[in-house]
């Protein structure tokens, strides 16, 4: 089937079997490898992506799903300079990665959940950081890293609205 | 492993949906049981009809007294309290929490797990105990199954293979009701080795309606109506609730042994876990 993907605000036209989830498609036909394939049964969360602004997971969507509908991966996170995404940045400070393996599903999973709510508790942190698998870190620092990145964005909102 | 190949068509009506039904197709709605069992190679469908864009099927309708939960809405939309008045909006925003987790509810929807009828689902033990009704399409018309005589066993349903579950429908609780949600798993990421789900009506001081429904206590569904009839008339109080929790554990529980759980094991936590919820659910 002859669908176009719309991947961090960029084109993909792909000529796809129906059975081609979303995983594979992102990563085997545009080329975006940085969405990461673990388990394939919607457990490990590795694959993690947001489709229409809903953090989910990548095999268990078809690519022919999402034909024309907004997706963003970890590539997108980045800014247009290049500089990490205070989610990153966060990650880093926090050591909340270690392999690496499950970061970018984990930074899709956080990335989702702060842009519906900038003001994430700690409560739904915890909550959240169950969703996907870790097997180096643990969670804590990871826990730790989302909670510093929703802080920091509620500060630098609070600094541009004390300097307007 | 990957998805067997298959045929996909996305119907944009629900006349044309059941057609693709009657030519035997599978139904793609949140997709989070379905592709799982396509990648496991437990479901291998020739033709996959994908209902998303469907429009209608995604609306949550609360009138005359009843609740209609169309085919599409989303496990997520539950979480909020006031996405369904009264105390059913709260029993649905305490379970749905207990349902996998955030990017599965964005997608799963609670049409879809009952269509999937897992021994352990939520929304399925919820079904039975508030005496939900299932709607089924196909080309031969339009009929309703009371959720009591729709499971019949571990992924089995009275649903013939080419009727679309359209709707599922639910008796709004009365705003004096008590609910309460429990549930026990092994870890985080497990299913549920029992659930209980309870709503319970106190009236001058004595218990005048309860519905209690178990997930994971049989081969199906549950609604324990041995512990339910122990309640009514009974002051609720710590050891009429315990002496439910026996009725439920002994007479309406079947439990099968699972990997950690024997039946003993499990006979026991529902006993404790039944109580537990009733006292949460008792009106102060």
């Amino acid at each position: 089937m002859k669908i176009t993907l719309t991947v961090n605000d960029a084109a993909y036209p792909l000529d796809v079997e129906p059975r081609r989830v979303l995983a594979d498609a992102l990563r085997d036909d545009c080329g975006l490898t940085g969405t990461h394939l673990g388990c394939e049964q919607g457990v490990c969360g590795a694959c993690t992506v947001l489709v229409d602004g809903e953090a989910v997971r990548s095999c268990l969507m078809l690519a022919v799903q999402c034909d024309g509908v907004p997706i963003r991966t970890v590539e997108g996170l980045a800014g247009p300079g290049g500089e990490p995404h205070p989610l990153q940045r966060a990650f880093s400070a926090e050591r909340g990665l270690q392999c690496g393996f499950c970061t970018p599903g984990f930074l899709m999973l956080a990335a989702g959940a702060l842009d519906h709510d900038p003001r994430l508790g700690d409560e739904e942190v915890a909550d959240l950081v169950r969703s996907n698998l870790c097997r180096c870190t643990g969670y804590e620092p990871i826990r730790r890293a989302i909670t510093r990145a929703a802080r920091d964005h509620q500060n630098g909102q609070e600094g541009r609205h004390r300097s307007v | 492993m990957k998805p067997s190949a298959f045929d996909y068509v996305a119907p944009r009506t629900v006349a044309d949906a059941v057609d693709a039904l009657a030519a035997g197709a599978q139904v793609l709605a949140g997709g989070q049981s379905l592709l799982l069992d396509m990648h496991l190679q437990r479901a291998h469908p020739a033709l996959v009809a994908d209902i998303n864009h469907v429009p209608g099927l995604d609306e949550l309708t609360a009138s005359d007294g009843t609740l209609t939960v169309g085919a599409l809405v989303r496990h997520q939309t539950f979480e909020s309290p006031g996405a369904v008045p009264g105390p059913l909006g709260d029993l649905f925003a305490r379970a749905v929490v207990t349902i996998a987790h955030p990017p599965i509810r964005a997608r799963g929807t609670m049409a879809g797990s009952l269509a999937w009828a897992h021994p352990a689902s939520e929304w399925c033990a919820l079904a039975v105990a508030l005496d939900a009704v299932v709607e089924l399409r196909s080309t031969r018309g339009t009929r309703e199954i009371p959720a009591g005589e729709y499971f019949l066993g571990p992924f089995q349903t009275a649903r013939e293979p080419d009727e679309l579950l359209t709707a599922v429908r639910y008796p709004l609780l009365a705003p004096d009701t008590g609910v309460a949600f429990t549930e026990h798993r092994r870890t985080g990421f497990s299913f549920a080795q029992v659930a209980v789900g309870a709503a319970l009506t106190v009236r001058d001081g004595v218990i005048t309606e309860a519905r209690i429904g178990l997930a994971n206590c049989a081969d199906r569904p549950l609604r324990a109506h041995a512990a339910e009839r122990t309640l009514i008339g009974a002051e609720p109080s710590s050891p009429a609730f315990t002496m439910a929790g026996e009725a439920a554990s002994t007479e309406d529980a079947a439990p099968v042994p699972e990997p950690y759980a024997d039946v003993d094991y499990r006979r026991h936590v529902i006993a404790v876990l039944v109580a537990r919820t009733l006292r949460e659910a008792a009106p102060v």
